[in-house]
């Protein structure tokens, strides 16, 4: 989707903003969302790219006056909502419940712990790559161009690299295809490539000079091209 | 972060709990999830393992070659599993800076939990269009003759930059190298330096 999320090439955000000896989480809360972040993937109650599409569909005001685990928050409640595993009204009822009464533990609103063994917990994200069900339709060295798609699902071609020609730099095999993935149509596991870009083909004069950009994009956004970069 | 009005982060706060006890009462969240999150990354020692390999890599020439084509059997020998790290060399002519403009994509498994200026907007819009003004906010000057190579993390590999060893280091061992080994070098946005570097 052409959504808040696609930030390259966005103008006016200013300088980078750094911050000395960051600690890992800012707030005890951002422990907690990364924890229910890793709790949910482990359970399978989502995967990776319905993950990221629900934090695409935040509100695009309030993706950009809010952090990193915020969105997480965001698109975590609003998977789980949509899949059925929480409903909209207990999600809301129990945060006004924690509004209403701040200093109570998290457990003074668990009806009852589950007496079940511990679900699983894992650290490591699922890997993407997959048996090739075709042969690569390019190879290195290949001049391609990238499709001027507009869905209005999850897709992983930026808009900054849209219609522009490039180069395959190299094949990284067949990786599941978020396209899809994030929609319940399936892995459909698609060719990966790298393509590199000159940077002009992007963003014209106002590029800088002698610079390139590699992207991994899935075959499914190529064509084959004339070449540059 | 902390821009929020505070009626916001109570909010938000008010939600995460939510969330977290209707996971618990669902069996989804196990009980002691968030300690070992904490856990986890208090004790987290960052860019630990990038950094070794890059030491390991400037004192070995034949780690060297594997780190840059095989990061998988590189990072099986310090102990790490993990086979979607693609690992880009600095050299004389080229300069090689990560991001991810679509989301945050960060290579945590050798590098720890990234930065909070990485997720943000300023950083993720910047960095493909005008990375050596970016660069230069860093304190980096990239001479024009050089090349600079931008990778935006748009799929599941995860990249870590193989910055140029620092003049005089000849003497040093990986040991002694590897606490010179920035984070932000392993992103591209620092070089190495003799002096320790912040942050």
């Amino acid at each position: 989707m052409d959504g808040v999320h696609d930030l390259g090439g966005m103008h006016g955000f200013g300088p980078v903003k750094r911050e000395a000896n960051e600690p890992a989480f800012h707030a005890p809360w951002e422990a907690v969302v990364y924890a229910i972040m890793r709790a949910s993937m482990s359970n399978g109650l989502y995967n990776l790219d319905e993950f990221r599409h629900g934090i695409e569909r935040m509100d695009p005001a309030h993706y950009l006056r809010s952090g990193y685990y915020e969105h997480w928050l965001d698109g975590i409640a609003r998977v789980l909502v949509e899949k059925g595993v929480v409903s909209a009204e207990e999600l809301e009822r129990r945060t006004e419940f924690f509004s209403a009464r701040p200093d109570a533990p998290t457990t003074a609103a668990v009806r009852n712990l589950p007496a079940t063994p511990a679900p699983s917990f894992g650290w490591l994200a699922e890997p993407s790559e997959r048996a090739a069900t075709a042969p690569p339709r390019f190879k290195p060295g290949d001049p391609v161009i990238t499709r001027n798609i507009h869905p209005r699902g999850h897709t992983r071609l930026p808009r900054y690299a849209r219609g522009r020609r490039g180069v395959i730099h190299a094949l990284h095999g067949a990786h599941v295809f978020p396209d899809t993935h994030a929609h319940g149509e399936g892995e459909q596991p698609q060719a990966l490539y790298s393509v590199r870009f000159d940077a002009r083909e992007m963003f014209g004069e106002a590029a800088e000079p002698n610079q390139k950009i590699y992207i991994d994009l899935w075959e499914p956004y190529l064509e084959p091209g004339a070449p540059r970069g | 972060m902390g821009k929020n009005h505070p009626n916001v982060d109570k909010y938000v706060e008010s939600r995460v709990r939510a969330l977290e006890s209707l996971l618990l009462e669902k069996g989804i969240l196990p009980v002691d999830a968030v300690d070992r999150v904490i856990q986890r990354y208090e004790a987290d020692t960052g860019p630990l393992v990038g950094a070794r390999a890059v030491a390991r890599a400037w004192r070995d020439p034949d780690y060297k070659r594997r780190l840059l084509g095989d990061s998988r059997a590189a990072l099986a020998e310090l102990g790490v599993e993990f086979d979607m790290l693609r690992v880009v060399e600095n050299t004389p002519a080229v300069h090689n800076m990560v991001v991810c403009t679509l989301c945050s994509c960060y290579p945590w498994v050798v590098m720890g939990l990234p930065p909070t200026w990485y997720k943000m907007p300023a950083y993720r819009s910047r960095a493909v269009a005008e990375p050596r003004k970016v660069l230069g906010e860093f304190g980096v000057e990239v001479a024009e003759s050089r090349e600079i190579r931008v990778w935006d993390s748009s799929a599941e590999l995860r990249y870590m930059v193989l910055p140029e060893p620092p003049a005089g280091s000849e003497h040093l061992d990986e040991a002694g190298l590897v606490p010179l080994i920035s984070r932000d070098a392993l992103i591209g946005v620092a070089e190495v330096r003799l002096t320790p570097p912040r942050g």
